[in-house]
């Protein structure tokens, strides 16, 4: 079995599939449309996971950056008449240098302190965006965000082609993520996860490491809220609302907090499980509502993490043989 | 090397240390004796700089470190090795190892060398280097927290109570390791309850009680001390 399904070879049935996945839908715009949200929302949680996941420092305020993405996007291209991959680019720029400067202020506290102070900072961007008629156009959003630009003869017109547009941006997501964690970069933030004072006890700055991984995060909300603004044509303050961060949250814990493919389990999941249970509008959430209540207690490390959680057990019941075999050796006392 | 001036630290309404005089010449092995709560660790902390001064004055090779960030102190080569074998239970042996080295992570040769040394010391974590630190046994885990501060290359060493938890057969193995780390020219300042061990291989020492400084002393005045005897020894 390890033979067929090892981690290299389920990565690159994923990617076929992902691939050939318009083909098999492709009079059907729908599926697509809820596929590429997916990818998009996708791309948003695994920064939200460098940040939560792998550096311990929950971030209420992902939405707010994911909407200070999307609006970029959005006025730069509908009010500045910018093209859209130099405004895609100027979003990702403008969402992290918010986030650097907000993220100065918001890590000088800590813990639950750190999740309040940035539930209230994206709060006051979902407020700022709503009330600020004039830049954002307010309750009304908005309207008529040009499709992108093409690049030589690929356009993006049809929902196949910006399908795979945001596939390309999710798989380079997902490379950076995995290469961010497996540096030396990403031990360090694990160790800032385990316990701040023994990381600085080891010699890592905690403060300014905590920045960059704030600066990371934001920059993937940014670039997804970017994509989402080009793909929807048409966003509203809702964007940035408590809602969108706390679906964030779910998809991420369930699919596995702190692991490197718990974003996308989570997020496809939820996306495609939602989709099912539309019929029951705003009552989904009484269904939502108990799994996650489930996951929490069973599996707080969510479906991935169990898995993980699992393989270490087995090392370590391996391990504890040698230790029983050292303790069969009779201990002479050194007591004088 | 080390000179604690009269450090008094307070927790709110609460005085941790009241004018702790602790002295450490380069090169020796110096214990700090004391029950739990006698004050041990937070004085690792206050000269780590985890802890903040309320009064006095940290010295190191001359300099005063007051105020200095951790990561400035491990720069200097002040390491702490904390209490409870602190790991990172999910990473392997040999990333934890490679964490401790964190402040040299540019200097790619010596960190190899460091990494060699360290697996020479304990010959254990070099079988086991791709194992994951939370499936190693008691004694494992102390040798590789030991190996993470070492991989820093220290001038002191602050070990917080090494021998906690552990078989009394590997706590020899244990002390005898440290006295070897001192040998090769690492100063170490120990925290022990554990005095009838800590005291065989020490230099000199200091009864911390209350956070007060409360006796000082060679090992073998320390040892020989009836109020010793009696409370830490039991003979």
């Amino acid at each position: 079995m390890g033979k067929i399904f090892n981690q290299r070879n389920i990565i690159i049935l994923l990617i076929l599939f992902a691939l050939v996945f318009p083909l098999i839908y492709a009079d059907n715009r729908y599926v697509l449309h809820v596929m590429t949200i997916g990818f998009i929302f996708t791309i948003s949680v695994y920064g939200m996971n460098i940040l939560a996941g792998y550096t311990g420092q929950l971030s209420l305020a992902h939405a707010g950056f994911f909407a200070i993405g999307a609006y970029s996007v959005g006025i730069l291209t509908t009010q500045g008449g910018l093209n859209f991959w130099l405004a895609l680019l100027l979003a990702v720029l403008i969402t992290c240098a918010t986030g650097f400067v907000l993220g100065l202020i918001a890590l000088r506290t800590k813990t639950h302190f750190f999740a309040i102070y940035t539930l209230i900072v994206g709060y006051l961007i979902y407020l700022l965006i709503d009330k600020w008629d004039g830049l954002t156009g307010g309750i009304r959003g908005l309207i008529g965000i040009p499709i992108p630009d093409p690049i030589g003869p690929i356009t993006f017109e049809s929902a196949t082609s910006m399908y795979y547009l945001v596939l390309f941006f999710l798989l380079l997501a997902i490379f950076v993520a995995v290469r961010i964690v497996h540096s030396l970069t990403g031990r360090t933030y694990i160790a800032i996860r385990n316990s701040e004072d023994l990381a600085q006890t080891l010699g890592i700055n905690t403060t300014m490491n905590k920045l960059v991984s704030f600066v990371i995060s934001v920059a993937f909300a940014g670039l997804a809220g970017g994509l989402y603004a080009a793909l929807t044509r048409f966003i509203g303050p809702d964007v940035a609302s408590t809602h969108m961060v706390f679906n964030f949250l779910m998809y991420l814990i369930v699919g596995g907090i702190g692991t490197l493919s718990g974003p996308l389990v989570g997020t496809m999941l939820f996306i495609w499980f939602e989709q099912f249970l539309k019929s029951y509008q705003e009552y989904h959430m009484l269904i939502f509502g108990p799994i996650l209540v489930f996951m929490v207690i069973f599996f707080p490390s969510g479906i991935t993490g169990g898995f993980y959680k699992l393989k270490m057990k087995f090392q370590s019941a391996k391990n504890q043989k040698n230790v029983r075999h050292i303790k069969s050796i009779p201990v002479k006392s050194t007591k004088e | 090397m080390l000179r604690l001036t009269d450090i008094t630290v307070k927790f709110g309404a609460f005085e941790a240390l009241s004018k702790v005089n602790i002295e450490v010449f380069e090169g020796e092995l110096v214990v700090l004796l004391g029950a739990n709560g006698a004050g041990k660790s937070t004085i690792f902390n206050t000269i780590s700089g985890l802890n903040k001064l309320t009064m006095g004055d940290i010295q190191f090779n001359g300099k005063s470190v007051n105020g200095n960030s951790p990561d400035r102190m491990v720069k200097e080569g002040v390491v702490q090795c904390p209490e409870g074998k602190k790991l990172f239970p999910e990473m392997t042996v040999q990333k934890n190892l490679m964490m401790g080295g964190f402040v040299h992570r540019r200097k790619k040769a010596q960190l190899k060398d460091s990494l060699a040394e360290v697996y020479e010391i304990f010959p254990i974590l070099k079988d086991k280097h791709d194992h994951y630190a939370g499936s190693l046994s008691g004694g494992q885990q102390q040798m590789l927290a030991i190996g993470r501060a070492l991989m820093s290359k220290p001038k002191l060493i602050m070990m917080d109570e090494p021998s906690i938890g552990l078989a009394p057969l590997i706590v020899e193995q244990m002390f005898s390791i440290i006295r070897e780390i001192n040998k090769g020219g690492t100063t170490v300042l120990l925290a022990e309850q554990n005095a009838n061990a800590a005291l065989k291989i020490a230099d000199r020492g200091y009864v911390i009680e209350n956070g007060l400084v409360v006796l000082q002393g060679t090992s073998s005045e320390l040892f020989n001390n009836d109020a010793i005897r009696k409370a830490y020894i039991g003979a």
